[in-house]
């Protein structure tokens, strides 16, 4: 990039070139500025708006609890149906991974590809549909086994839903809603192990499972934990799809399968949103400051991992 | 010293037991995953097809042609199209130049600075606010300075340029990255300005790529119904106007016909699941779109 100098130099200032790089380049700039203006613009606001929960007395505000008392099982219940939704979907995103980039034949690979990112591209309230009609009414009898099988796991404690509206069935639209994410990231570095270490193992007779466990999973294993933290920070905000299937009692249990299930930040957001006024106003944005820590945490953690394999 | 030993033990760990039984645990382990992907994909296959099977039947010309103004209980999702148009269309406006002009900065001036790296690292951040939370991001900035009950359609466009901007920026500075520099460098050697070079030379270039990138983003936007529920509000009547009044789009008329259903509850479900087939069709064309564009235009580098 040195050349254009070489150019640029002998040109008088004030010329049409050298003002016409100039305005351009101030609006290249501009527009960099302008992004980190409206990121900080997000916080600064969020915080502007949520203060005036945080001075209220815990009387004035929504259930009459304070605000830590208010957001506190919303935490929970956030990070307990991504939590479930990365068990599960971080596996199969493995599967998924290594079946495109090492098992699949060639020449379908491009469509396969091409479907898990059908996947991600359909929207959350269509997942929320899906779920509270099709995945939750198929549920329930395998909920109604669990609870009689395995009842004595807190988990699985029940009574069982009748309708499906259940935290399971919520954590496994996620699932399905992050799946895409996770293998995505996984994909990309599985099928960037070096190939000499591959043919090596297979030179030296390992079977083709020996050889991914032997070279691909150890070269991929940190862009397993990154993918898995960048679909949690998905799973934590995303809104519409646990909005709708949800049934929510506000109290903090680990009965993935009951009818009383702790809500979300973002569905509470979702459903109390439009009708509030006020201090809830504040209330809920003040929750949604919360969510907005948690996510950034979760992906600046991804992010460290990322940078710190680059280095390697 | 330890060396003989050492290549003994690598030697023989690898590949313990005997050769049936790895070829067994090779063969279980293959189907393992071929079954995992499968599961994967059900979800897809059930989806599309119940989306399909249970929105054809609220599919009609009323559908698309009339708003539920004044209709008890009936109507179509006219407002809904209008509205998901026109934020759709004011939310490209605001984040394609910026996003773009970001890319441009980020490849063509950035250097190593360090607004750079400032720019570089806090995309990714964006990249992950949650849409809720961009969504209670322009309601706070809008209420700020014109109270707490104002809904618009702008204020939507902005929610969703938080999401839509870092996309963008993603996609064209990957597309601007690979296109050449010895393009760059033959219009410097006729002594072209950079400015002239990065409008007529590296621009052009990317054009079908950048296309490409801004059909993505959209297509990830336009089905987003969380910011929208919190900055829009729920509205009957046709509004197109994304600088007055309240406007509604077709997420979350699809969450409106599911949460308070009318009178007749199966009609509004059914014109939920049309509105949700209408949404995955204007999706899955966008998709379609951008890589037909990225294949039959892009300018082949070599």
């Amino acid at each position: 990039m040195e050349l254009p100098n070489a150019i640029g130099t002998p040109l008088k200032a004030g010329s049409r070139r050298a003002w016409g790089d100039r305005v351009f380049s101030n609006l290249a700039v501009a527009a960099g500025v302008t992004i980190l203006a409206l990121l900080a613009g997000v916080a600064l606001f969020l915080l502007i708006e949520s203060l005036p929960a945080v001075s209220a007395s815990s009387s004035e505000l929504p259930g009459g609890k304070s605000l830590v008392d208010y957001i506190a099982p919303l935490a929970f219940g956030t990070v307990l149906a991504a939590t479930i939704a990365v068990a599960i979907a971080v596996p199969l995103a493995i599967a998924v991974a290594l079946f495109i980039s090492h098992i699949a034949p060639r020449r379908i690979v491009f469509a396969l590809g091409f479907l898990v990112d059908l996947l991600a591209a359909i929207p959350s309230i269509v997942y929320g549909l899906w779920g509270i009609f099709v995945l939750g009414p198929a549920a329930v009898p395998v909920m109604e086994w669990l609870e009689a099988k395995l009842g004595f796991i807190p988990f699985f404690e029940g009574p069982a839903s009748a309708t499906g509206r259940t935290m399971l069935v919520a954590g496994l639209v996620l699932t399905v809603m992050i799946l895409p994410i996770v293998s995505a990231v996984a994909r990309e570095v599985f099928s960037q192990t070096p190939r000499k270490l591959q043919e090596g193992a297979l030179a030296l007779g390992a079977t083709r499972w020996e050889m991914i466990k032997m070279t691909v999973l150890p070269f991929g294993k940190s862009s397993i934990i990154s993918g898995a933290m960048l679909g949690l920070g998905r799973a934590l905000g995303e809104t519409m799809a646990v909005t709708i299937i949800l049934s929510v009692s506000g109290g903090v249990t680990f009965n993935l399968i009951s009818q009383a299930n702790p809500s979300t930040i973002a569905a509470n957001i979702a459903l109390n949103f439009p009708e509030s006024s006020g201090l809830a106003v504040n209330t809920l944005i003040a929750s949604g400051l919360v969510l907005f820590a948690i996510t950034l945490v979760t992906n600046l953690g991804a992010r460290a991992i990322v940078a710190r394999q680059n280095i390697q | 010293m330890g060396a003989p030993a050492e290549t003994t033990a690598l030697l023989a760990t690898p590949f313990g037991g005997p050769l049936w039984r790895r070829k067994a645990v090779n063969w279980a382990m293959t189907a393992l995953i071929v079954a995992a992907f499968a599961v994967a994909l059900i979800p897809l296959f059930s989806l599309l097809f119940e989306v399909v099977k249970r929105g054809v039947p609220g599919l009609s010309w009323e559908f698309f042609t009339t708003s539920p103004r004044g209709v008890i209980g009936g109507g179509g999702a006219a407002h809904a199209i209008v509205g998901t148009v026109v934020i759709t269309a004011v939310t490209a406006a605001i984040s394609v130049p910026i996003g773009i002009m970001a890319a441009i900065y980020l490849t063509e001036y950035g250097g190593r600075g360090r607004l750079r790296r400032a720019l570089t690292f806090f995309v990714d951040v964006m990249t992950g606010i949650p849409s809720i939370v961009a969504g209670l991001f322009a309601f706070a900035l809008f209420a700020l300075f014109l109270g707490p009950g104002i809904r618009l359609g702008l204020m939507g466009s902005v929610a969703l340029s938080v999401l839509m901007i870092p996309i963008v920026i993603r996609t064209s500075e990957e597309v601007l990255k690979i296109v050449p520099n010895n393009l760059r460098e033959a219009s410097y050697a006729l002594g072209t300005s950079k400015w002239r070079t990065i409008v007529k030379v590296v621009l052009p270039t990317a054009f079908a790529g950048l296309l490409t990138g801004v059909m993505i983003a959209v297509a990830r936007i336009v089905g987003e119904t969380a910011p929208l529920l919190v900055t829009t509000g729920v509205v009957d009547s046709i509004n197109s106007n994304p600088f007055e009044g309240r406007m509604q789009n077709l997420a979350v008329y699809a969450y409106s016909e599911y949460r308070t259903p009318g009178v007749m509850k199966q009609a509004s479900y059914d014109r939920a699941w049309a509105a949700a087939l209408t949404l995955i069709a204007i999706v899955m064309i966008l998709n379609l779109a951008a890589r037909f564009v990225y294949r039959r235009y892009r300018t082949e580098i070599r």
